[in-house]
């Protein structure tokens, strides 16, 4: 009875009462969701390489060589040339190797040239392989494959014709030499889904008629003519390494860091990834302290709220009093009103937070590549309502003490 | 008119009462005995010390000195907690006004005194059907149980307030100026069906007033001033 009764004078006071617990709400799903975006960033980041067991680029620093070649975040310091390239593939710790050449670009998206047996060794999301949507992969040299997400904002379908440009954000464009899209990719989640994949081959192709990043005015070679060309690479800007044996990861990155011809750095994903974690978590604390000041706030609202309604319910408390309730019980019922409020607006927080990311899921995904998937709450998730029920629970009390100092001083007798 | 030959409801002897912060004011009431099933008017004027008294009789303000006894126990002698539980057990309350949580039930509002008297609920055996009793008897509507009392009107629910006082049938009942706010048709109503009630369960009734006009209808007429002084130390 005492329960139905502290939910009858919730109900009573709905207007306040609901808002406050909308507060509450808000400030549960805002929590809730920076913990999900993290996890799902961080989960996204990691599902985006998976099978590849080192990464060869110039040396520079090992977060930077993971973005620039996996993600397409920054730009390479340097190139690995062809020969080194050569000399790595050739170690009999090397299981495969491919090559990824970047620079260039269509519109905002990166083009990236590489072999064939990029599609058959880059894995993400739990080993996964690249599959063709529509079309195939390229069979000639001014072929293209593009990702999901550069069909989708473009609107491109195979058979089109695509003209790259010449490095990023570049008004040159490589006009004379256009691409033909062969396939597009299936959605995977991932950079590449953002990306123009075109052969290593085609890379050095469309770069005949130009030396030291400029064309060269005059000269435009037929693509015929370029067909009959030698267009092997004279650098890349990194590779993704396959090794024979888990045992042998060491001992490989360990003599291409040691690699006296030319400076170079290996480095594991996962590793660099933790690294990246760390250089980011003072941003993340930050972003988590915030928003748990969110909801400190609201439970301070609640607090306020509880604190502003104590006059006007002195009478209610009086009429407990008199019917024999100790001062005890009045500190229990607004304990419990606190604790109901901050429950229902903790629950009513996870389902904002689900409804939210039902709609934000393909927006996010679409304006930053960033898959959050949407699946039952974690134990840790529990804790945090827990936690945030506990908390008003513990906030009510000083509201609570002093009803029941009131009550105490009231006794039966107010007159309002 | 029933004398106290027994062991008297309600017993004040030599009760000194001075209020917090105001060391030099006090109330001083050196003996009021009701006796078991007597109906008492209480007549004073407004700041006579009508409400400290009642708080006296509830244990909810404790006197300095003297001895307050409801149906031969001393309150004065348990802790808080006991007296909270003992009035709840012993008396029955009714309000000037707004005497109702506005929120809850017609038939909450009725059981919330058992919440806390454990003792009195047991001599109810049907919650439910007591309720019901009660209503009827009071004259309430059939259907007035599950109405929230907030709306019924001001007559209504001072009916539900004598039958949350007068459920489980406590030794003493007080009403402070239950009347006040009802018109004279359903205020000599209210009084027929508590007097009736008090009658059936030989129930104490203690009832403050302004209004000397209702003094025919109480077994005894008792003017604040008669039996208790305010006093005023001048040092």
């Amino acid at each position: 009875m005492i329960f139905r009764l502290a939910m009858g004078s919730l109900f009573a006071r709905a207007l306040t009462v609901g808002m406050t617990i909308l507060a509450i709400a808000l400030s549960v799903a805002l929590f809730l969701g920076v913990e999900k975006v993290r996890t799902g960033a961080k989960a996204s980041f990691a599902d985006t390489i998976s099978g590849t067991d080192l990464i060869v680029g110039a040396r520079s620093g090992s977060v930077q060589l993971l973005l620039y070649s996996v993600f397409r975040i920054g730009n390479a310091t340097n190139n690995l040339t062809w020969e080194s390239y050569r000399d790595i593939a050739a170690r009999p710790q090397v299981d495969w190797i491919v090559p990824i050449s970047l620079g260039d670009s269509h519109r905002e998206f990166r083009v990236m040239g590489t072999t064939p047996a990029f599609f058959d060794r880059y894995k993400y999301r739990s080993r996964q392989s690249l599959s063709v949507r529509d079309g195939a992969i390229m069979s000639d040299l001014f072929d293209t494959v593009i990702g999901a997400d550069v069909a989708a904002t473009l609107g491109y379908s195979v058979g089109d014709p695509i003209v790259v440009s010449h490095g990023l954000a570049s008004f040159s464009d490589h006009k004379d030499q256009p691409f033909r899209v062969s396939g597009i990719l299936k959605k995977t989640g991932t950079p590449v889904d953002r990306t123009v994949i075109v052969s290593l081959e085609a890379i050095e192709a469309i770069h005949v008629d130009w030396k030291s990043g400029a064309k060269i005015p005059g000269q435009s070679t037929p693509a015929d003519v370029i067909r009959q060309m030698d267009l092997k690479p004279k650098a890349v800007t990194a590779a993704l390494v396959g090794v024979k044996s888990r045992l042998q990861i060491f001992t490989l990155q360990r003599s291409i860091n040691d690699y006296t011809q030319e400076h170079l750095l290996a480095i594991l994903p996962g590793v660099a990834l933790q690294e990246l974690w760390q250089i980011v978590g003072i941003a993340e604390t930050a972003l988590i302290a915030v928003s748990g000041m969110v909801i400190i706030t609201a439970l301070i609202g609640m607090m306020a709220t509880i604190f502003s309604s104590l006059n006007e319910r002195r009478r209610e408390m009086a009429i407990f009093r008199a019917m024999g309730a100790r001062p005890r019980v009045i500190l229990g019922m607004l304990v419990l009103e606190a604790t109901l409020m901050a429950a229902i607006g903790a629950i009513l927080g996870l389902v904002l937070l689900y409804v939210g990311l039902f709609f934000a899921q393909p927006l996010v995904d679409k304006a930053f590549g960033l898959w959050l998937p949407i699946t039952p709450p974690t134990l840790h998730e529990a804790w945090v309502l827990c936690g945030v029920i506990i908390a008003g629970a513990i906030v009510s009390m000083v509201p609570a003490l002093r009803a029941y100092r009131m009550s105490l001083a009231d006794g039966m007798m107010v007159r309002i | 008119m029933i004398l106290p030959d027994d062991a008297p409801t309600l017993l004040m002897d030599n009760v000194q009462y001075r209020w917090p912060g105001q060391a030099s004011f006090g109330l001083h009431v050196p003996n009021l005995t009701l006796a078991p099933a007597e109906t008492v008017l209480l007549l004073g004027e407004s700041g006579s010390g009508k409400s400290t008294l009642l708080s006296l009789i509830c244990g909810t303000v404790q006197p300095q000195s003297g001895r307050v006894s409801v149906a031969g126990t001393d309150i004065a002698e348990m802790s808080a907690g006991k007296r909270d539980r003992f009035r709840a057990e012993q008396i029955g309350l009714i309000f000037q006004q707004f005497n109702l949580l506005p929120y809850a039930s017609v038939q909450d509002n009725i059981l919330l005194p058992l919440q806390f008297a454990p003792q009195r609920r047991d001599r109810v055996a049907s919650l439910t059907d007591e309720v019901t009793r009660l209503c009827q008897n009071l004259g309430l509507p059939k259907d007035v149980m599950t109405e929230r009392a907030g709306t019924l009107s001001v007559g209504q629910q001072q009916r539900v307030a004598a039958a949350r006082a007068l459920i489980g049938t406590p030794p003493l009942i007080i009403a402070d100026e239950p009347t006040s706010s009802l018109d004279a048709a359903t205020q000599a109503t209210f009084l027929e069906l508590l007097f009736a009630q008090s009658q059936t369960h030989g129930t104490t009734l203690l009832m403050v007033s302004h209004d000397a006009r209702l003094s025919t209808q109480f077994d005894r007429v008792i003017q604040m001033a008669d039996i208790a002084q305010t006093t005023r130390d001048d040092a």
